[in-house]
Parts: C-alpha cells; sequence; structure tokens
C-alpha cells in the first residue's frame, strides 16, 4: 500500500546572504533586523521611477561558494531576470531573480549533497532580491508595509523531488544549514534567514506546494500532515488536485491557498539594466581557494585529529557556533573527549531541560569556552566528580561564574574522607529515624536514605560508597 | 545687439563669464520670454522661477569674487519631465505622477548643476515618453514654434519646441527610437542621441531600458558637443554606462568623411523630405565628403522588432506604479488591494494603456518566442550587418523623419500611423549606435532634419560631419517669434 503512494518531496530553500554588508542592488544595510520600520531603505529598493539596480559584486562570490559546497557547476554567464507580479510587497511590481527561464542563466546547476544514508540532486541555485515585508495590524483590515527587507539577497536553493521520507528532508535541512554557516553566507538562527517551500506528490498524483513554512522543524510536520491527508484522500479515491496550500503555523495544518498562485504567467525576461557577468577559471580558482572548511571535511578532521567518534562530530559540526565552541575550549585545554562530552551530553541535557535546540542553546549561554576548558580540567584532574562537574557547568551556563576552588573549593571537592561520610550518614539517621525502621524492612527505603546524605553533602560523596556504608550502618543497627 | 535669448550656448557663457551682462539678467529675459510666448507653445509643464533666479544669483556672486565658474554657467536648460530633478515635481505627463516630487537628482542633472546650468523648468512629452507627437500628455499638446497648428514632434517635443522658441539655451531629452531627435528635425534644432551607455540612466523614468538615452537639443551643433562634455561618461549608479572619450572637439577634423546615404529610407519619405536629404548629400560632397548610396534589406523588420521590444519592456517598466509609495491623490479607503491597483492604474492614458497590454502579451507564455525573441533576433542582426557597414563607412545619412511636420490631431486616431513615423530613428536604438538630427531645410516652411548616424562610441564622426554640413549648409534654425 505505502509503496504505491510514496511520496516524491522536492524543496525550495531560500536562504537570506546574512553575511554581506549591503542589499543585493544597492548600498542599504543587509542587516534589516535592528532598523525601525522603513528606515533602512533608498529610492533603489524601494522601487522609485529612474532607479537603477547595482549589482553586489560579494553576492555573486557568496552564491558561487555555495554552488561549490552543492557541487553544482557554475554557469559562465549569469544574468537576471525580472519576475513579474504584482503583490504589495514588491517595490517594482517585478522580483530580480534568475530563473532559467530561457536558457541556463541561474549561477548554479545539477548539484548533489549527500546527507545521513541519503542523497538528493540540487537542481538549481539563483540569486534573487526579497521582497519588502507585510504586517497585519490585528483588529485592523489594513496592513502595514516594511521595505526594510526589500532587497536583501537570497540564495534560492532548488532540489529535486528525491526525498521520499518527512525526515531525510529534517537530515537534508541540517545539513544545508551547517553548510551555509560554515560558507560564512547565512546566519540560519535569525528570524526568517532561512525559509522553505516543499512540494510532494503522492504515488504519480499532482503536485501540491507547501509555502510559508517558516522552520525547518515545520517543514518535516507539514509534510507528514500532507502525506496523511494526501493517503486519506487516495484510500477515499478522491481526486488530489495540483495546488499551492499555507502552513497554518497555530493550528499544524496545511491550507488551500486563495491565490491560484501556479496559474501565473510571471513573464520573465532579461533585466537590460544589470549587464551580464562572466564568471571565467581565474576567478573560479580563486574562489576555491578561498573556500572555507566545510561540514564533511571538519567532521573527517574531529575523528582523525581529535578521535572523536563519529556520532559526537556528526552532532558538533551540525552547527558551526557548536564546533566552533568546542575548538576554542580545546586549545585553551587539549582534552577533546571529555570536552565534546560535556557539550553532547550534558550540554544537551540542559537545552533538553530548557526545551531548546543544542544549536541555539550555545550562542545564549553565559559560559564561555575557557570555563568548559576549566569544566573539563577539574574532571580529568579528579578534583570534582562528574555529578558536581555538572552542576559547576549548569551554574556557568546560567551566570556566566565558574565556581572552582577558590572561594567555594570546599564545597565542591569530592569528599574523599571516610568519617566525613559517616558523619552525614549519622546526621541523616537521626533526622529520619522513621525511614531508618522502614529500610529495615524494605531495602528500597534505603535509596531514599541515600537520597538525602547526597543532599546534605551536596553530591560531594560517591553515592556507590554512601550507600554500602548505609546499608553496613543498617544491618549493625 | 541680438536678444539675449537668442545666444548659444558659448555666447552665453561667454557673456556672463566676461560680465558682458549677468546671470541673473539672462535667467530674468529667459523667464519672461517664457511667460510671454509659452502660452502658445506650451512647452514647459513647470518654470523654476525661484530656484533659477538664486541659482544665477549665486553664480554672479562667485563671479564677482573671481572664484572659477563651471563649464556651463549661466546657461538656461530645460529638462524632460521624464528625468528626476530633486524636490521638483517630476509628472511623465501622467495623471498617475502628477503629485511626484523625486527625492533625488538624475545623473545627468547633477553633472549640469556641477557645471553651473541652470535648470530652468520641466518639459512637456508624451505621457513616458510614449508617443511621436507630443499630444498623448495629460498637460495637452505642444506646439510647432514654426506653426502653431502643427505638431512639435515627440516625444521630447516639450524640449525641442522650448529651444526653437528660444525659451531657454538648451534641453535635455530621452529618445527611446528617436524621441529627441523627431522633434528636433519638426522644429529645427539640433537633437542628439548619444551612444547606449555613454550617459547616464540613472533618474531617468524608464520607457524602455534597453533602448534609451538622455539626449541633449541645442540650436547648434557645437551647444550639443558642450552639453555632451558635460553630462556623459561611466556613472557608479547605472551600470550599463562606460567610460568615454571627452572633451569631444567643435573643431571640424580635416579628414575626409566616407559618407553613406541609406536609401531604403529615402525611398519610402515623402518627396520633399527626400529631395533635401540629397541634396544635403550634394552640400556634403561639395565640403569634400566621400558620398555613395546603399541600402539594407534588413531595415524592413527594424521598426517591429522595436515596438515589439519597447512595449515588452514598458509592461514591465511601467509595473511599478500602483499609488502605494508616492504618485497621485487616492484614498485607498475601502479598497481590497487588488482592485485598488486596477483603479489606479486606469489612470494611465490611452496609448500607455495600449502599450502596456500589448507587451504583456508579447512576453506571455506561448507568445514569448513568436515575439519577444524574434525581436531580439532582429536586433541582433541589425546590430551585425551595421558593424560591418561602419568598416567601410564614417557616417550614414538618412532622413530623420519620413514626412514633414504634421497638423494636430490629424493622426491620433490611428496609432499606426504614428508608430510609422518612427520608422527612420528606431534602428539606432536597436543597436545602442549614437545619431542627431541637424536641420537640414524647409518645405512649406515647414522643417525638415537630416540625420547622421555612426557606430558605438564615435560620436566624434557625427559631430564632425553635422558640424561641416552646418556650417557649409547654413540652415535656419529660429522661427520668426
Amino acid at each position: 500500500m505505502i509503496s504505491m503512494y510514496g511520496p516524491k518531496i522536492g524543496l525550495e530553500i531560500h536562504c537570506q546572504l546574512t553575511g554581506l554588508k549591503s542589499k543585493l542592488f544597492c548600498s542599504c544595510h543587509c542587516n534589516y533586523r535592528e532598523y525601525t520600520p522603513n528606515e533602512n531603505i533608498c529610492p533603489t529598493c524601494t522601487g522609485l521611477p529612474g532607479t537603477l539596480p547595482l549589482l553586489n559584486q560579494t553576492a555573486i562570490e557568496k552564491g558561487a561558494m555555495v554552488c561549490i559546497a552543492l557541487k553544482c557547476s557554475i554557469t559562465n554567464t549569469i544574468m537576471f531576470y525580472r519576475k513579474n507580479y504584482f503583490y504589495l510587497d514588491l517595490p517594482k511590481n517585478f522580483q530580480l531573480t534568475q530563473y532559467n527561464a530561457h536558457g541556463i542563466t541561474s549561477i548554479g546547476v545539477e548539484g548533489l549533497l549527500e546527507y545521513g544514508q541519503g542523497e538528493a540532486r540540487i537542481r538549481r541555485v539563483q540569486l534573487e532580491e526579497d521582497p519588502g515585508r507585510l504586517v497585519y495590524l490585528n483588529g485592523s483590515s489594513s496592513s502595514l508595509i516594511d521595505y526594510n527587507r526589500a532587497g536583501v539577497p537570497l540564495v534560492e536553493i532548488v532540489t529535486e523531488p528525491d526525498f521520499h521520507d518527512p525526515k531525510d528532508v529534517r537530515l537534508f535541512l541540517n545539513k544545508l544549514a551547517s553548510i551555509v554557516e560554515h560558507l560564512g553566507v547565512c546566519d540560519t538562527s535569525l528570524e526568517g534567514a532561512v525559509r522553505c517551500d516543499a512540494n510532494i506528490s503522492m504515488g504519480g498524483s499532482r503536485r501540491v506546494e507547501i509555502k510559508n513554512v517558516s522552520s525547518f522543524g515545520d517543514v518535516e510536520k507539514a509534510l507528514k500532515f500532507e502525506m496523511t491527508r494526501q493517503k486519506a484522500m487516495l484510500n477515499y479515491e478522491m481526486e488530489i488536485k495540483g495546488e499551492t496550500r499555507h502552513w497554518d503555523e497555530q493550528r499544524k495544518i496545511t491550507k488551500q491557498s486563495r491565490s491560484k498562485e501556479e496559474e501565473q504567467d510571471y513573464r520573465y525576461f532579461y533585466e537590460p539594466d544589470i549587464p551580464a557577468i562572466q564568471i571565467d577559471e581565474d576567478y573560479l580558482k580563486e574562489l576555491h581557494s578561498k573556500m572555507p572548511e566545510l561540514p564533511d571535511e571538519r567532521k573527517e578532521r574531529f575523528i582523525n585529529y581529535y578521535k572523536l567518534t563519529e556520532h559526537v562530530s556528526k552532532v558538533l559540526i551540525e552547527h558551526k557556533d557548536l564546533a566552533d565552541y568546542f575548538e576554542e575550549s580545546v586549545k585553551i585545554y587539549f582534552a577533546p573527549k571529555e570536552i565534546s562530552n560535556i557539550i553532547v551530553t550534558d550540554l544537551m541535557s540542559y537545552a533538553d531541560d530548557n526545551s531548546k535546540k543544542l544549536g541555539s542553546t550555545i550562542r545564549n549561554i553565559k559560559m564561555t569556552p575557557k570555563q568548559l576548558a576549566e569544566i573539563a580540567r577539574m574532571i580529568k584532574e579528579g578534583i570534582v566528580n562528574r555529578k558536581t562537574a555538572k552542576q559547576i557547568l549548569y551554574e556557568a551556563v546560567v551566570s556566566g561564574k565558574l565556581i572552582t576552588s577558590s572561594e567555594n573549593e570546599k564545597d565542591f571537592r569530592k569528599i574523599d574522607d571516610e568519617s566525613l561520610i559517616l558523619q552525614s550518614i549519622e546526621n541523616v539517621f537521626e533526622t529520619e529515624s522513621l525511614a531508618v525502621l522502614d529500610a529495615k524492612k524494605n531495602p528500597n527505603v534505603a535509596n531514599y536514605l541515600l537520597g538525602k546524605v547526597m543532599e546534605l553533602s551536596k553530591g560531594r560523596v560517591d553515592p556507590g560508597r554512601a550507600l554500602s556504608l548505609i546499608n553496613k550502618k543498617l544491618l549493625k543497627s | 545687439m541680438s536678444r539675449l535669448c537668442d545666444l548659444s550656448i558659448d555666447e552665453v557663457t561667454e557673456g556672463i563669464r566676461n560680465q558682458h551682462f549677468s546671470a541673473e539678467e539672462y535667467v530674468s529675459q529667459t523667464l519672461e520670454r517664457i511667460a510671454k510666448i509659452d502660452f502658445d507653445i506650451k512647452a514647459f509643464v513647470r518654470v523654476n522661477t525661484d530656484d533659477a533666479i538664486e541659482s544665477a544669483r549665486r553664480i554672479d556672486n562667485k563671479i564677482h569674487k573671481g572664484e572659477k565658474v563651471g563649464y556651463l554657467a549661466g546657461i538656461t536648460v530645460g529638462i524632460k519631465d521624464n528625468i528626476s530633478t530633486k524636490g521638483l515635481r517630476t509628472t511623465c505627463a501622467s495623471r498617475i505622477l502628477s503629485d511626484y516630487i523625486p527625492p533625488y537628482d538624475a545623473t545627468v542633472i547633477r553633472k549640469l548643476k556641477e557645471c553651473d546650468a541652470i535648470v530652468i523648468g520641466k518639459l512637456n512629452l508624451d505621457e513616458f515618453a510614449m508617443g511621436s507627437t507630443t499630444e498623448f500628455s495629460k498637460f495637452g499638446p505642444t506646439r510647432n514654434p514654426w506653426n502653431l497648428d502643427y505638431v512639435a514632434g515627440g516625444s521630447s517635443g516639450g524640449s525641442a519646441a522650448a529651444v526653437a522658441a528660444a525659451e531657454c539655451t538648451a534641453s535635455l531629452g530621452s529618445d527611446t527610437g528617436g524621441s529627441v531627435r523627431c522633434p528636433a528635425s519638426f522644429c529645427s534644432v539640433v537633437g542628439f542621441k548619444p551612444t547606449y551607455g555613454s550617459v547616464s540612466r540613472y533618474g531617468l523614468i524608464a520607457y524602455s531600458n534597453s533602448l534609451e538615452q538622455v539626449g541633449p537639443i541645442a540650436r547648434t551643433v557645437p551647444g550639443i558637443i558642450r552639453m555632451m562634455n558635460a553630462i556623459s561618461g561611466a556613472d557608479p549608479n547605472d551600470d550599463t554606462t562606460r567610460t568615454v572619450n571627452t572633451p569631444y572637439s567643435a573643431e571640424a577634423s580635416t579628414n575626409r568623411l566616407r559618407v553613406a546615404l541609406l536609401s531604403n529610407l529615402t525611398v519610402n519619405a515623402q518627396p520633399e523630405v527626400s529631395k533635401c536629404i540629397y541634396s544635403a548629400m550634394d552640400t556634403l560632397s561639395s565640403a569634400g565628403c566621400i558620398c555613395e548610396e546603399i541600402s539594407l534589406d534588413s531595415l524592413e523588420y527594424a521598426l517591429a522588432s522595436y515596438y515589439v521590444i519597447a512595449m515588452a519592456e514598458a509592461s514591465s517598466n511601467l509595473a511599478r506604479y500602483d499609488n502605494i509609495r508616492y504618485g497621485f491623490d487616492m484614498d485607498p479607503e475601502g479598497y481590497e488591494w487588488n482592485s485598488y491597483f486596477s483603479k489606479v492604474r486606469s489612470n494611465f492614458g490611452e496609448e500607455v494603456k495600449r502599450r502596456i497590454i500589448i507587451g504583456t502579451y508579447v512576453l506571455s507564455s506561448g507568445y514569448y518566442g513568436r515575439y519577444y525573441l524574434k525581436a531580439q533576433k532582429v536586433r541582433a542582426l541589425l546590430r551585425r550587418e551595421f558593424k560591418s557597414l561602419y568598416s567601410k563607412y564614417d557616417v550614414i545619412i538618412a532622413p530623420t523623419m519620413p514626412i514633414l511636420p504634421f497638423r494636430i490631431g490629424e493622426k491620433i486616431d490611428d496609432p499606426i500611423k504614428i508608430y510609422y513615423v518612427d520608422i527612420d530613428t528606431v534602428v539606432s536604438n536597436l543597436t545602442g549606435m549614437p545619431a542627431i538630427s541637424v536641420p537640414a531645410g524647409f518645405s512649406n516652411g515647414l522643417p525638415i532634419g537630416l540625420q547622421i548616424m555612426s557606430d558605438e562610441f564615435k560620436e566624434q564622426k557625427i559631430f564632425d560631419a553635422a558640424l561641416l554640413f552646418e556650417r557649409t549648409a547654413k540652415i535656419q534654425v529660429r522661427p520668426p517669434l
């Protein structure tokens, strides 16, 4: 049944080139997020009469780097086209883009990206401009337009319909995000910096486009919803219409779009104001030499040089910031295994506790890589046990303070002295006399007593050792 | 002494610099003249009175203090109303831009101001430069100074009529398919379309951006050369511009020019026009040029190719006029945005609507290959053929207009007839090559223009030929007004 309805999924990812200083066709700032609405604008990006686009050459370079990372072949003559349609957020009522409507004009075509166990072919990579932003007012029939974003460079990455499982889509997107971060072209943590449209067809039925998905996690959810919807329709022998649907973030469903976008004729034609750009061998050679280390290469290096496991390396390189943090830490105190373990287990569980992703967590924690190195050193040198280390870590993450040897050393050192452990146990037995009676009949209650001991000693005693001392004492009394 | 308003650019700048008269005197006389005769001509849509007087005083002050003044100090320049002037309403003679005040100067305006030229006002045109008669303007038609019942040509009709009627020293127009040369020919003044990319288009409100250039109009060829020295050159705000070999010289070269007359264009012309062009060729021969006749079959497709490309680009260039950020007074209250757009855009004039509709059609999927792509192929072919012609000839001559100026209203109901008058001029826009129209004579008191064309960035050859012709032929360029 499933194979007959097996889905074919393709993606269209828009990725803002946030690493650039200026917009694609004018000198306004690319980083529009810091401005009050309609402050980061000029005659060109608001499409005033008589203005002309001036191509940002660095955008070509960054776009070409994305192409290299995605193993695309790079076109030698790239051109810009006008995509004509009317919309409120579009200052000129056409968008400058590179769609291959009449021959290959996009910067890159026919690439490939491997992810997890699979791979997906890349149909094209092209540069284009972001439109403005519509702001809908609650309780009002009118909306506001903010042109701060208008003209921000986007790289659009279109895949072939090579995915068959929404889970693979997520793996692919994570890999892609890591690549653009490593290239320094896009800060994927910024709101709206990466957007993804998906198209899906089940068992050869018509293609449905899903738009308006603003996070990678939601792409998977939207696709799962859409598969369920389409399977149900096929089961009832209902026809699936080729249409565009929008992802409703609140209700977690896809909804049919009101506009009939798929019927639109965009009347693409060459933009005469931007002379065609020639990309020659020398330019490409220079670009290859400028390519930063990509995630796959970095992973290999982590495995070979730091002797990390495949799994740990993979988790680290998934976010450039995480891998950078790790390497900074290791530079200060060379204990790659210990440091990576702390990141992958303790920091991960901290992130989970706060229901955040590891990638965004690493940006917001107050702990410095130096402090992490220090914690690793204390573990390595047996100054603190793992449990205490975790507490120190949590404290550092939240407050940025590393509570170490100097002022509070005594509070955190492991308690080795047996008489001190026995002292704690004595104290607990006194305050918990009823539990002590119970414990004699029910061995599980011993664990309760252990808990109390750990609490009293602030976790500084070895729990195994304490438990055996408790049991001994129970037998004696 | 002749009237100040009749002086050429050279005479005005000399006179002001040597304090024979002040810039303020000159500007005041110009303003008086506009007030006196423009009611009949209707070349100006806006006079920049206060600013012009202020600029003139600033120039006079500099001269009094012995400071250096610019290359065009004190001349009055009228600007076609599709070229952006900071703080000065720029309407394209369209209702849809009737309240638009640009926040920036076009590069050509900035350059003129840097040369101390004075922007005297904005000049009439066909709405968005779409037309060849200046009848399609929300301000009404501009009249031909030689005969007020006749059209001034277009679309830069205001620019040519104002210069002919001595309402300003020189003017700027824009030439997409002949819009500078056509009215220059009809009004017996000199109008020049530069090589595509030699003058910045930044601030020129686009009609068809792969074809058009800003071009000067003056009463003499040296005036054109002076204007070109001021406005041409690479502009960091226009990626299609290139560095040019300025300054152009107004000393006619002594080289013997090889001249070819394009007979396809005289054959199709009105007999009076054709006769005049042959006599112009004789004038050039007598002045030492080597002249012969040639013909080019592919010219047949030029006009259709031009209109397909121009309309296609126009349909997209004019899409931005949705009245959201600028435009004219129309309350959006109660409209859904799509219906607001429609309502707003119904304010375009008939000719503009016609071109947007045709342009949209030729770009539509299924028709793109049949029209737009074919037109581009013709364009490439013409370019190749002209390139090879210019390996044999320095310049090519032809009539500027195939017919004499006609009466206002005579052709307005038949768009094809109006499109047809561009037949001699569009080819230079398709090839991107430069062309000039110089006064060549009269028939029944109506002017005829000689067109001189050359290879791209060979403006000097055109100027050499035009200077030679102007000095030899001595055609009257001032109407009795």
